[in-house]
């Protein structure tokens, strides 16, 4: 029962960890499904958890936060999208620009505006997400092995990880039971045969990236909202990174998504409990090593070793048409 | 098509997104409530105004020419090396080994081995996401990503667990010997009779900086290595067609880019702190690809590009110490560098290439 307990709490501290992974890799998803890579995630949700966390401090309301954040990340994207759509630049030097941008400008604000070193006032009361007890979680809290899993792991967290999860079936069903869905997914592959068809490239890709800026804004609302009470400086860590990371992982398909950032979650999670670790396996592991471990895996799948990833043809290439 | 003239090629373009960047910069300012203008004179000063100033300058900019000339190099094959950060960092790991472990009896015979060393190891780092490249197909951009984040694993290991002295609770690496204390400005132009700054850190690693200039411009434009990979930069197909084995090319430039980001460890870890800290990059991997932009991949533009990254270094610091704008400014201006004179490129270019059009129009009508 002890150790059930933990393996209980394991799994909630990964939840809580893959949410903006898995957000983040959802947003990466729609952007290269239609052929724009997408270095820039990271900055886009840093920039989004200091706008949220900036504006529900002022206004008290995480919710006009959560807009605030979602609003500076697609001002990145437009930025990306004029960049490598409009004007037909570097995708990923566009996507190294945002990340800077993202960086500096958020501490700058951060510092004219509340004068704490690039950091926000911590937020309380209404500008924060709270958890959400789920309906008969307290009820059912005594009930033996299925009590504790409602009540710990999946009742008592913050709305948007339910988003997320729910963004998972959707993105599927998005991009592989409509039409837009596989007009996006055939801008990435095949560009020229979609123009053919007399349908704008230029306006899929935007719709695309524009889709990838709201979701990296609710993976940024996330971590300065729910995850923690306010912005501190470079607080996204690499997490845009590990996304794009666990995007190539689950060879840009969106269930696969889901099963690949909860693994990179996972990771984190026992990063902060080597004991569990050893436990289990009977050895230390070094936290570097589980630090690196995504990466590491990213770089082995890439390789094709186990099983290639393939991304999308056209990705990376700015569509020019033919006169 | 060559519709505009080589000068404004070379000079116009680059200038023009510098402006942009430098209005916008000066906007971001106001913005925060501080006056661009006082800020501009406050980093001239700060940076150029005393050989103290230019000691970090120069100091900054031997950082940023390796760098720079480290993601030019692989511009040329149209690769794009994002790892700049982690070759530095394996680069500052091959100097420690090399100052911690041999004996050396002379500081120059200990800057050529310790340069040797951070090469190899920077090279080594970069062959990976080559191999991968070019046996595999793996995209070299998110390779070289994800050999960053690994890179920064392994020091921390290293430091912490390796290199650590006993005892100590900073992870870092013992003090190097004086033996291998490289000499600063101060110290080698002091016998000339220029009075130099003492406490600046700007040391001779400066002239290997100018060297390795010289050497690329000598391998892209004088040798049969840089024409060919010149040539498969320009395309690939062509260049296979021409003989040119593009698993060559790709691991050889790679490499070559790799060595030159790892060198700059001779300046930060060798010439300044003289033993081996935590993320003792500090981001100049990243400005590399800033400096390489702007210097439009011509060592030459990179040794420009360089010394103006230095100087805002420098100033960015004084403004850090003496007004209310944080350091993140320079972080912002080299966003917005590598916006416009990378991504935003074609914004530029698209107005001043139909200008040069309607000119040699009329010239003809």
């Amino acid at each position: 029962m002890e150790h059930y307990l933990t393996l209980i709490q394991l799994l909630d501290s990964t939840v809580r960890l893959a949410t903006p992974l898995l957000l983040a890799c959802l947003a990466g998803l729609y952007s290269e499904r239609a052929g724009i890579f997408d270095i820039g995630l990271e900055g886009k949700m840093l920039a989004a958890a200091f706008f949220s966390a900036a504006v529900a401090a002022i206004t008290g309301s995480v919710w006009i936060g959560l807009l605030a954040g979602i609003a500076a990340s697609l001002v990145l994207s437009a930025i990306h999208g004029v960049a490598s759509i409009t004007f037909r630049g570097n995708q990923l030097i566009s996507g190294v620009a945002i990340n800077f941008l993202a960086a500096g400008m958020t501490v700058l604000i951060a510092q004219a505006w509340f004068k704490q070193g690039g950091r926000t006032p911590s937020l309380m009361g209404g500008a924060r997400f709270e958890p959400i007890t789920l309906p008969f979680a307290e009820a059912l809290r005594d009930v033996p092995i299925l009590g504790p899993l409602y009540y710990e792991l999946i009742s008592g967290h913050s709305i948007l990880v339910y988003v997320a999860f729910a963004a998972v079936p959707f993105t599927w069903w998005l991009l592989f039971r409509t039409r837009f869905g596989l007009r996006l997914r055939a801008v990435g592959e095949n560009p020229a045969a979609v123009d053919t068809a007399g349908v704008s490239v230029v306006g899929l890709r935007f719709a695309a990236v524009g889709i990838c800026g709201i979701l990296c804004g609710i993976a940024g609302a996330y971590l300065s909202t729910a995850l923690q009470a306010g912005f501190v400086k470079d607080m996204s860590a690499g997490r845009g990174f590990i996304a794009l990371a666990a995007l190539i992982f689950a060879k840009w398909r969106p269930w696969h998504a889901l099963y690949a950032t909860f693994l990179f979650g996972l990771f984190g999670a026992l990063e902060t409990r080597p004991d569990v670790i050893e436990a289990v396996i009977g050895m230390k592991v070094q936290g570097q090593l589980l630090s690196a471990l995504p990466y590491i895996m990213t770089v082995i799948i890439l390789a094709g070793f186990v099983g290639k990833a393939i991304p999308p043809r056209a990705g990376g290439e700015p569509y020019v048409k033919e006169r | 098509m060559e519709v505009m003239p080589k000068w404004a090629e070379v000079i116009l373009v680059p200038l023009i997104s510098l402006l942009l960047a430098a209005i916008l910069s000066a906007l971001v300012i106001l913005a925060i409530g501080e006056d661009p203008i006082a800020a501009v004179k406050l980093m001239v000063t700060g940076a150029l105004g005393s050989s103290y100033g230019w000691g970090y300058t120069l100091y900054y900019a031997t950082n940023f020419m390796f760098t720079g000339l480290a993601v030019s190099v692989a511009f040329h094959a149209r690769l794009f090396n994002i790892g700049g950060e982690g070759q530095a960092a394996l680069g500052g790991l091959g100097v420690a080994l090399a100052c911690l472990y041999i004996d050396w009896p002379h500081w120059s015979l200990a800057l050529i081995g310790a340069a040797v060393a951070a090469g190899l190891f920077g090279a080594a780092w970069a062959a990976i996401p080559a191999w991968l490249q070019a046996k595999r197909g793996s995209h070299i951009v998110i390779t070289t990503i994800m050999f960053n984040f690994i890179a920064a694993s392994l020091l921390n290991y290293v430091l912490v667990n390796v290199l650590r002295p006993k005892g100590s609770m900073d992870p870092a690496s013992a003090r190097f010997s004086d033996t291998v204390h490289l000499p600063t400005l101060h110290e080698m132009l002091a016998p000339i009779g220029i009075n130099f700054s003492k406490s600046a850190p700007a040391n001779v690693s400066l002239l290997v900086a100018v060297a390795a200039c010289i050497f690329v411009w000598f391998l892209i434009w004088r040798t049969r290595l840089g024409y060919e990979i010149r040539s498969f930069g320009q395309s690939e197909s062509a260049a296979r067609y021409a003989g040119i084995q593009p698993f060559k090319i790709i691991m050889v430039t790679m490499m070559i880019s790799g060595a030159l980001a790892g060198m700059m460890a001779i300046n930060n870890v060798m010439g300044e702190a003289e033993r081996l800290v935590l993320n003792s990059v500090e981001g100049a991997g990243f400005i590399g690809i800033a400096v390489a932009l702007m210097g439009r991949s011509h060592p030459f533009g990179v040794f420009i590009a360089a010394i103006l990254f230095g100087f805002l270094y420098q100033g960015g610091a004084e403004l850090a110490l003496w007004t209310a704008i944080p350091r993140e400014l320079i972080v912002v201006i080299q966003a917005l560098v590598i916006l416009f004179t990378g991504a935003l490129d074609n914004m530029v270019r698209m107005p001043l290439e139909r200008m040069f059009l309607a000119i040699s129009k009329r010239g003809e009508g």
